[in-house]
């Protein structure tokens, strides 16, 4: 079969002047690469930030020309200037930033951006601007500015933007990173679809593992090079599991928890995805095979580390419900634009009667779907927003009347999404230092805070002096939580924490969190779109949906009601999913479990009690359901 | 995110005046603007302001939201014509005291004045009311196209234009949370000192500036990525063609043209 993209021996350099023209720095960004697609396919791409997965995509697209090697789309040569068009035609790119990359204000007009510059004649841009729209599902939004779409309907957008063009592949550089959950699951349908469908080649290029888990081949990127490459199958299995995870890679989370139970004892074969997992769950429970004494041992193991982790994460347990809460929410709305109400015309409020209670000590998550008024609620909690209505409390002090707003901020921080953004000063420490100087503390204070708050976020002293825009961007992330850390707030708010970070600096951001926790008893909060990283980490969560505060409660309470998360336009945790469909189909008795780790736990449970009771395999599955 | 920023303020209801080709709205606010100031009659101005009425009953826009677009230009208005009022000499004064003087002729002239102001804003207010930025964008680019061939990049500015407006909503928005995020972390915005005020804005105006340019640099890619090489060979999705209304409201904005030059030569 013909090949739609062929790369040979692609090298990449970035190449740093100075103002003679001398090369002061020399960077290979893609490092030998060779790869094949064919037409159909879909392609997946993975690797951590600056892998050089997008400099590798930018050459598919022509964007870039090699270095050293040959990059063919369809046969044509990307080093030429005359196939320059044709090839950026037949292979299409959506980036990540959906802001960034729309250029008109009214939806039906940037989709026609690109028929447009191929000179198109005008009833043939229109009927493909209409086909485009139709390919991912926003014709009812043709008239609609930009600039009131979610997200996932930008990417939509930007997708049919490059649909319009008839390509034959396109490339998404991440297109997802920046969306949440519903946006994310949006776009890789249409994409599914556009590859079934319309047999467009999808490269797909991302950090989360569970989106390419369907895709016909998968590409590993790591320093360059091209680490992996092959089926999924080939990729996720468990030899490469120490190896994806060293890179700043994951497993997907099923694949995860075969792993945690071979380790615990059981004998089964690894599965990446949920369904394989379950029926590989259902196949050991037929065929019931435990390794002797591998699953009391081991699991006695972990049951120890577990506590650990348990009053690391929650900690709930230790406080004493008589204490005084630190943050005290009674009966609080809040409505943007006054004005409206005041005319007497209906307005929504953003947050509608909120009441709640935190403890000092706390992990506390907030989630809800987009627009339920998280972001809005922790800007109250540091008197950012000022209620409209009822009263808010910090160690009882009400705020606004006895607390100043300007105060309080010194008691609660406040970390914003994407935080990196807000870096300015000329060096890290300086920028880290604008906080604790802004409180007042003298300059050798505020410094002095400053390090030690670097120091907790991991940043040695060898970063002072750089810029904060030179720095990658985890470090930046970490840089900007630091310049909040430095005012040494009692209570410590963060807005998505981990939004567009790859698994490694994920996993970095909560062990930071968890360290505040233990060693300076701060107070987290944290909003999430993640499920699974609320799960695992917050102590109780709290769920907003439409202004309200819906529940509040321990993870496993709030993931248990698989009906009340739809209705609040949330998605069970995987191991949420697992359990619950395992007890469905095998008719076990399991509770929904939040975490990998309770999941784990309760399927060796399982196991054990079944070699306990000497009931195995069918005879178990029947009657399964009358033991408790 | 808290408060929307919508650039223009076009109102998406539908009429005479929203259908017609905006080369021929352009070119009439132009000579309406220029006839104004030409004109200096309360007869031609009655003309004007019953002209203004008419289009604004036929653009079926909220007479509300006129009214609520002249809210930031009183304050320059009452400026100029205070200034007027105190400072025109003439021979009937009114009222004198030390180089202040109030005269009959300016008062005249400070009403001329307001009345003209007041004119030329509510008729580029309706241009606005009724015709989105981008189709302005547009119109502009080929009216002007002749200016091409003397080496001026209207396509350039057209495109520079329409993406100014596509991302002054965004850019406003990140503003807001730049605000916010500085001020949680203790920064206060509200301190005298026009030098101090400056300093204190660095952390605002850097990042803002920085974001700026990394998204025109992604935008940059983006256009490439979807073969966008300037103007030429490239073709439009929506076309400017003239269609009979816009003839007729050329032929109507003649006739205005004529009667006001009319009006003005026979009255002197």
């Amino acid at each position: 079969m013909k090949k739609l993209v062929q790369i040979k021996n692609l090298v990449h350099r970035y190449i740093d002047q100075n103002e003679n023209g001398d090369i002061v720095d020399e960077y290979c960004a893609v490092d030998n690469v060779s790869l094949e697609v064919e037409p159909g396919q879909f392609i997946g791409i993975l690797g951590h930030n600056g892998s050089g997965k997008s400099t590798l995509a930018r050459h598919i697209n022509a964007l870039l020309s090699p270095t050293e090697g040959v990059v063919l789309v369809n046969g044509r040569n990307t080093a030429s200037e005359e196939e320059l068009w044709e090839i950026r035609r037949t292979a299409g790119m959506v980036f990540q930033n959906p802001d960034n990359q729309l250029v008109s204000t009214i939806v039906e007009e940037d989709v026609g951006f690109g028929p447009e510059n191929l000179g198109l004649p005008v009833d043939d841009i229109w009927s493909r601007v209409e086909a485009a729209l139709e390919g991912v599902h926003m014709q009812i939004y043709r008239e609609c500015a930009v600039n009131r779409l979610s997200g996932g309907q930008k990417q939509r957008v930007a997708i049919a933007g490059v649909l319009a063009m008839k390509p034959a592949c396109i490339i998404l550089d991440e297109p997802t990173a920046m969306l949440d959950p519903k946006g994310r699951s949006e776009v890789l349908e249409v994409l599914w679809e556009l590859n079934r469908r319309e047999k467009i080649t999808i490269i797909l290029i991302t950090h989360h593992m569970e989106e390419v888990t369907q895709a016909d081949r998968i590409f590993v990127m790591e320093q360059g090079k091209l680490a992996l490459s092959g089926t999924p199958e080939t990729v996720f299995c468990e030899e490469n599991d120490k190896f994806l995870k060293d890179i700043g890679l994951e497993v997907t989370a099923p694949m995860e928890i075969s792993l945690r139970l071979k380790k615990r004892g059981l004998d089964l074969q690894t599965q990446y995805t949920e369904d394989a997992l379950l029926a590989e769950l259902g196949r050991i429970l037929r065929g019931n095979v435990v390794n002797g004494n591998g699953v009391t041992e081991s699991s006695l193991r972990n049951h120890e580390r577990d506590e650990s982790v348990k009053s690391g994460a929650g900690g709930n347990e230790n406080i004493l419900s008589d204490e005084k809460p630190v943050l005290k929410f009674s009966d609080v709305s809040f409505f943007y634009g006054n004005s409206h109400i005041k005319s007497g015309e209906f307005a929504k409020p953003a947050v509608d009667r909120v009441s709640f209670e935190i403890r000092a000590g706390e992990f506390i998550g907030i989630i809800g779907a987009t627009g339920s008024g998280k972001s809005t609620l922790v800007q109250m909690m540091n008197g950012l927003n000022e209620a409209s209505s009822g009263e808010i409390f910090f160690w009882g002090q009400k705020s606004g009347s006895e607390l100043k707003s300007a105060d309080l901020c010194k008691k609660i921080g406040l970390v914003f999404q994407y935080p990196e953004y807000q870096l300015f000063a000329e060096t890290v420490l300086e920028d880290v230092t604008y906080g604790p100087g802004n409180l007042g503390y003298s300059r050798s204070d505020a410094e002095k805070l400053a390090k030690e708050a670097l120091s907790m976020v991991g940043l040695g002293i060898q970063t002072y002096e750089l810029s904060p825009f030179a720095l990658s961007g985890g470090e930046k992330r970490r840089t900007a939580i630091a310049g909040v850390l430095a005012m040494k707030p009692e209570v410590l708010i963060l807005d998505e924490p981990t939004a567009g970070l790859d698994p490694a600096g994920r996993t970095e951001i909560f062990a930071l969190l968890h360290r505040l926790q233990r060693e300076r008893h701060t107070t987290i909060i944290t909003i999430s779109h993640s499920m699974e990283d609320m799960a695992e980490h917050a102590g109780r969560l709290m769920v907003m949906s439409r202004g309200k505060l819906a529940a509040f409660g321990a993870p496993a309470e709030i993931f248990g009601d698989f009906d009340k998360l739809a209705e609040w336009g949330l998605m069970p945790p995987v191991s949420a999913r697992l359990s619950a469909e395992f007890a469905r189909k095998y008719g076990k008795k399991i509770p929904v479990c939040a975490t990998m780790e309770e999941l784990v736990d309760e399927l060796t449970g399982e196991w054990s009690e079944d070699r306990k009771q000497g009931k195995y395999g069918e005879q178990s599955e029947k009657t399964g359901g009358e033991y408790s | 995110m808290s408060r929307e920023i919508i650039f223009g303020q076009y109102e998406a209801t539908d009429s005479v005046l929203h259908r017609l080709d905006p080369r021929v709205k352009l070119l009439g606010v132009l000579l309406y603007s220029a006839l104004i100031f030409f004109c200096s009659h309360v007869l031609t101005f009655t003309f004007s302001g019953v002209m203004l009425l008419l289009l604004i009953a036929l653009s079926g826009v909220s007479v509300g939201k006129l009214a609520k677009s002249l809210r930031p230009v009183l304050a320059i208005l009452l400026v100029s014509v205070s200034f007027t009022v105190l400072f025109t000499g003439g021979n009937q004064i009114l009222f004198r005291w030390g180089i202040i003087q109030i005269s009959v002729q300016g008062l005249l002239l400070a009403a001329k004045i307001s009345v003209r102001i007041f004119l030329l804003i509510l008729m580029s207010e309706l241009l606005t009311l009724t015709t989105r930025p981008t189709d302005i964008a547009d119109g502009l680019e080929k009216a002007c196209h002749f200016l091409t061939k003397a080496g001026v990049p209207v396509h350039e500015i057209a495109m520079m234009l329409t993406i100014a407006l596509r991302f002054i909503p965004v850019l406003s928005g990140e503003s807001d949370k730049l605000i916010r995020a500085q001020r949680a972390r203790g920064a206060d915005f509200e301190s005298c000192g026009l030098i101090e005020k400056g300093k204190k804005l660095l952390p605002l105006f850097i990042p803002l500036v920085v974001s700026a340019v990394r998204r025109s640099v992604d935008l940059a890619n983006a256009m490439e990525a979807r073969c966008y090489r300037g103007g030429a060979g490239r073709t439009k999705m929506k076309p400017l063609h003239y269609e009979k209304r816009d003839y007729a409201a050329y032929g109507v904005l003649m006739m205005y043209a004529a009667v006001m030059i009319l009006m003005e030569i026979l009255i002197k």
